[in-house]
């Protein structure tokens, strides 16, 4: 039987504010264990939590973005469960009221756009790390750090609108994108400030009936998701065509083995006892803060690609990869501003630039040549000061040096030579030189003359204008 | 008189007239614990060290002609669920045995800036679950007019201290009637505030919604002095009320010419001991004797009140406590994993009453109950608050009896749970509603004391404080102190 797949993503996304949710610790990751605390974070008797508004802005840009409805009227409710990263034993959550509800996003597979449903975009407090020594089994203890306790974190529930493993992890990205676009998180699943787990079931191909579902969590990358949910996929067909039945439950991806295992089932499942968190009072919004926060919300990834094909004639390809991030996308603006050929620009940002980023492990941002950089190097080229292939020692130089391209190319002489008679002496002392070739290319060897325009190349050490000289070439033979 | 047995107005007056110093009035405290302490038993700190350094920063003070505020140098006694920067504050619980807190409450900073001195942190029932004070690990606390009789509860250590000569002063925490009943069995003055009046900062929580901390005092004009030091919007408690506090005191005097009081029928059940109904009664014929007009008003869904509070009360607990788990601070017991010892710490740390309001609360808001539970306990709220709303358009206050008898004794209700709920039936309603309620006494009967209720409108303290003023002066009941178990 052929199956369909049904896929629902929950992600939690840490939001960058400066401080936590309910108190003033500072969020900051990487900071020495349990010094971003104090009484309110770490739950000591007596403390009550006071919201942090910047929390409440964070969580309408994301919804907006999102294309929800903001709720004018939204709550906090604590969700009852005991660990020992919660120092109170229940987080302060928001369950029947969120913050916004019904929104969607639009991803790009196979390129065809589909759009996803958003459920709804919740409140919520992070929970504390534990520290075991070597495994969790093994371990006589556990430690506890705080200081991710009360960072708040936005969870952002999908309609099952997802249909493959592809197409949840086109969903992650471009949710990221947005998030991103819209200042609201760091999204480093590496750091934990994106996190993700997944619904997903099988049904038979044509059936609009659910099928049973599982709950994957432990997809810690973009990478994670796919392998995790296609294994899932295999694993869930597998029991169906052996006519078993699917078990509600919780499963964990194991990243080592490629496989899912199953952590509890749904009679093991807890109950939260959800009920309306009485220390702290409803947030009610109003339409004009609503509005506020429109219009402060930045052009969004699918308004800035449309603009970058319909205004600068770049193809969708390009469009995508130059606006999948905010940085890069403003790199583009920035340089295009600067007089810089849009689609040169394009070229140079997914060739040269990608490559050094990438190998150099740095973020746009971090890149040593800025757009205003980048636009010399490229009028430099269109002036015909340089050629392309110049062009790519330059940046490299600049890359290395954060000298900008003109200085590079008077420092040391790499101005084209466009000068015919200049051209002319060397091409005649390549043909002396080379009387096998020249005769080849009389024959008719057409690949003789290649030869013949790489000496003259070589000898002005690559600054002779290669059309020039190709050009002259032929005359003189 | 001795110096402990005077109030706060007449301390403050001598302190201004260098008549006497705030080492003396601490001393003659401290000389009055030392003596009947041990009778009471209701401190479970007493900070004699920093309390009278406390009073010489005062004397120095004034010493320098510096102004000083009313409840400058004035020993009063905290419950212990208030959080005390660097002094035990143990909520009458095993499980917080060692726990000292590394910050203050809103109102501990609030009285270090009026120069009150803390003499001591006093006893209650665990987590200011009961209404004896029977329920503390660390021990009973007796009726300093009776020592074989219950102080009333949970604030109990806090009544009895105020009653006994051992604090001028005290805070206590009000969820369900815990600063007016023992108020009323000790025969001193108690008053919840309206809820969000007093920051909740700090006072370790029961029951969020439900909680207030309020004064206990020997008459009626401290108990303005020590709310008026409390009082006041704090950032710090999301639920406490953007309004300016007045001065309480301003008002007290103006007499109940005119003033409109309620009789809610419902309060006066057949349920209602002879003592408590005739001083109730006493207390309305000598308001109506200055002029007051009494209006009989009917609150139809008193009767629900108690177990929608219970229902609330313990829901709100189930999770407020969740965070004793031996994890972090206070008491750990041992097990092999994760779960065992948090059994243990809990079963070991917890005593019989707040286990079992823990259970009631986990049930109620369980995934199948809460609708039919927790749910239905709010609507009934929301009908009693419509109640009162209704009530006050018509009148001005509502006097009820504070409590359906006078004190029991110490072990007669330990074993029946329910009967000991049934104390808190004319008290509950007013923390539902959110509503400000004092206690005020009502004279000795059969050797005890007894205690009517003025109950408010939301943020009208003034005019319940204006009302148990006026009672209080028209009888011979002011700033008494019990005798406290000498013989
Ligand atoms: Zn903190």
């Amino acid at each position: 039987m052929k199956y369909e797949t049904v896929i629902g993503l929950e992600v939690h996304t840490e939001l960058k504010t400066e401080s936590k949710i309910f108190c003033g610790c500072s969020t900051r990751f990487g900071a020495e264990q349990n010094t971003n605390v104090c009484p309110v974070c770490l739950g000591l008797p007596g403390v009550l939590p006071v919201l942090n508004e910047k929390v409440v802005e964070f969580a309408i840009r994301t919804g907006l973005a999102l294309n929800c409805t903001i709720a004018p009227f939204s709550k906090f409710d604590r969700k009852n469960y005991y660990y020992p990263d919660l120092p109170k034993n229940f987080q302060t959550s928001q369950y029947d009221l969120p913050i916004a509800i019904n929104g969607y996003l639009d991803i790009a597979v196979n390129g065809e756009t589909k759009r996803i449903g958003i459920t709804r975009v919740h409140m919520e407090e992070d929970a504390g790390k534990l520290v075991h020594a070597g495994t969790i089994a093994k371990s006589d203890y556990a430690l506890v750090d705080y200081n991710r306790t009360g960072v708040p974190l936005l969870e952002i529930v999908s309609e099952p609108d997802i249909r493959s493993p592809e197409e949840a992890k086109a969903y992650l990205e471009k949710l990221k994108t947005i998030l991103q676009y819209i200042d609201v998180s760091d999204c480093k699943m590496e750091e934990g400030s994106l996190r993700c787990d997944a619904n997903i079931s099988l049904r038979p191909a044509g059936s609009t009936k659910l099928g049973t579902k599982t709950e994957i969590k432990n997809l810690n990358s973009f990478r994670s998701v796919q392998r995790g949910l296609e294994y899932e996929v295999l694993r869930q067909t597998e029991v169906l065509e052996e006519g078993g039945r699917i078990i509600q439950e919780t499963r964990s991806w194991d990243e080592n083995r490629g496989i899912t295992v199953s952590l509890r089932s749904k009679e093991h499942a807890h109950d939260y006892r959800y009920f309306p968190e009485p220390d702290l009072i409803p947030i009610v919004t109003d339409e004009k803060r609503i509005q506020a926060i429109r219009e402060s919300l930045p052009e969004l990834p699918d308004a800035r690609k449309a603009r970058l094909m319909r205004d600068y004639g770049l193809s969708g390809y390009d469009a995508e990869v130059i606006t999948a991030s905010r940085a890069m996308a403003d790199f583009f603006d920035a340089a295009v501003s600067l007089g810089s050929d849009p689609k040169a620009t394009a070229n140079w940002l997914m060739g040269d630039m990608s490559r050094m980023l990438n190998a150099a492990g740095l973020s746009v941002e971090e890149a040593p040549v800025t757009p205003a950089k980048l636009a010399g190097l490229l009028a430099l080229i269109s002036k015909g000061t340089i050629s392309g292939k110049i062009a790519k020692t330059v940046f490299e130089q600049m890359w290395e040096t954060g000298k900008d391209a003109e200085t590079i190319v008077t420092e040391q002489g790499m101005v084209q030579i466009s000068d015919e008679g200049a051209i002319i002496a060397v091409i005649d002392a390549v043909i002396a030189a080379n009387p096998q070739s020249v005769a080849d290319y009389r024959a008719g060897k057409e690949q003789a003359l290649g030869f013949l325009v790489g000496q003259v190349m070589k000898q002005t050490k690559g600054r002779a204008n290669p059309q020039l000289a190709n050009k002259l070439l032929k005359e003189r033979i | 008189m001795s110096l402990y047995a005077k109030t706060i107005r007449e301390l403050n007056d001598k302190l201004k007239q260098k008549e006497i110093s705030a080492v003396e009035i601490v001393e003659a405290a401290l000389r009055r614990i030392d003596a009947v302490e041990t009778r009471i038993g209701a401190f479970r700190t007493v900070t004699s060290d920093s309390a009278l350094a406390q009073a010489k920063a005062v004397d120095a003070k004034i010493g320098r002609g510096e102004p000083i505020s009313p409840l400058a140098g004035i020993p009063g006694a905290i419950k212990d669920n208030i959080c005390t920067f660097g002094v035990p504050t143990t909520c009458g619980s095993k499980i917080l045995a060692q726990f000292v807190p590394p910050y203050n409450a809103t109102v501990m900073d609030r009285l270090a800036a009026k120069d009150a001195v803390i003499i001591g942190k006093t006893n209650m029932d665990e987590f200011a679950m009961g209404s004896s004070t029977e329920n503390s690990a660390f021990g009973t606390t007796r009726n300093p007019w009776h020592t074989a009789y219950v102080p009333g509860g949970s604030s109990g250590g806090s009544a009895a201290a105020v009653a006994a000569g051992e604090a001028i002063w005290a805070l206590g925490s009000d969820t369900g009637g815990s600063i007016r009943q023992p108020a009323a069995y000790c025969g001193v003055v108690g008053l919840k505030p309206t809820y969000g009046r007093v920051s909740r900062y700090g006072l370790v929580a029961y029951a969020s919604s439900l909680d207030q901390i309020g004064p206990i005092t020997r008459d009626v004009t401290d108990c303005a002095l020590v709310l008026n030091a409390i009082a006041g919007y704090d950032p710090q408690d999301s639920t406490s009320v953007k309004a300016d506090a007045p001065d309480f005191t301003a008002a007290l005097a103006a007499g109940v010419k005119g003033l409109k009081v309620g009789i809610p029928r419902e309060y006066f059940s057949p349920g209602l001991s002879d003592n408590v109904r005739a001083a109730a009664q006493d207390a309305i014929k000598r308001l109506t004797a200055q002029g007051a007009e009494i209006i009989e008003v009917s609150m139809p869904h008193t009767e629900y009140a108690l177990s929608a509070y219970y229902l609330i009360a313990t829901a709100e607990a189930s999770s407020n406590l969740a965070r004793y788990d031996g994890v972090g601070y206070g008491h750990r017991g041992s097990g092999n994993d994760i779960i065992a010892m948090y059994k243990k710490t809990r079963t070991e740390g917890f005593g019989e009453e707040v286990r079992r309001r823990i259970m009631l609360g986990t049930y109620a808001l369980s995934s199948g109950y809460y609708d039919a539970y927790y749910l239905k306990a709010l609507k009934v709220r929301t009908l009693v608050k419509r109640d009162f709303d209704r009530a006050f358009e018509q009148v001005d206050v509502l006097l009820t009896p504070t409590t359906p008898t006078q004190a029991f004794r110490v072990g007669e209700k330990v074993n029946d749970p329910l009967a000991m709920y049934l104390e808190d039936v004319l008290t509950v309603p007013i923390n539902l509603a959110g509503i400000p309620a004092i206690s005020v006494p009502c004279g000795l009967a059969d050797g005890m004391p007894v205690g009517v209720q003025f109950i408010g409108k939301p943020l009208d303290e003034a005019t319940i404080l204006r009302a148990a003023y006026a009672l209080e002066q028209s009888g011979e009941w002011q700033n008494r102190i019990a005798p406290a178990g000498e013989v």
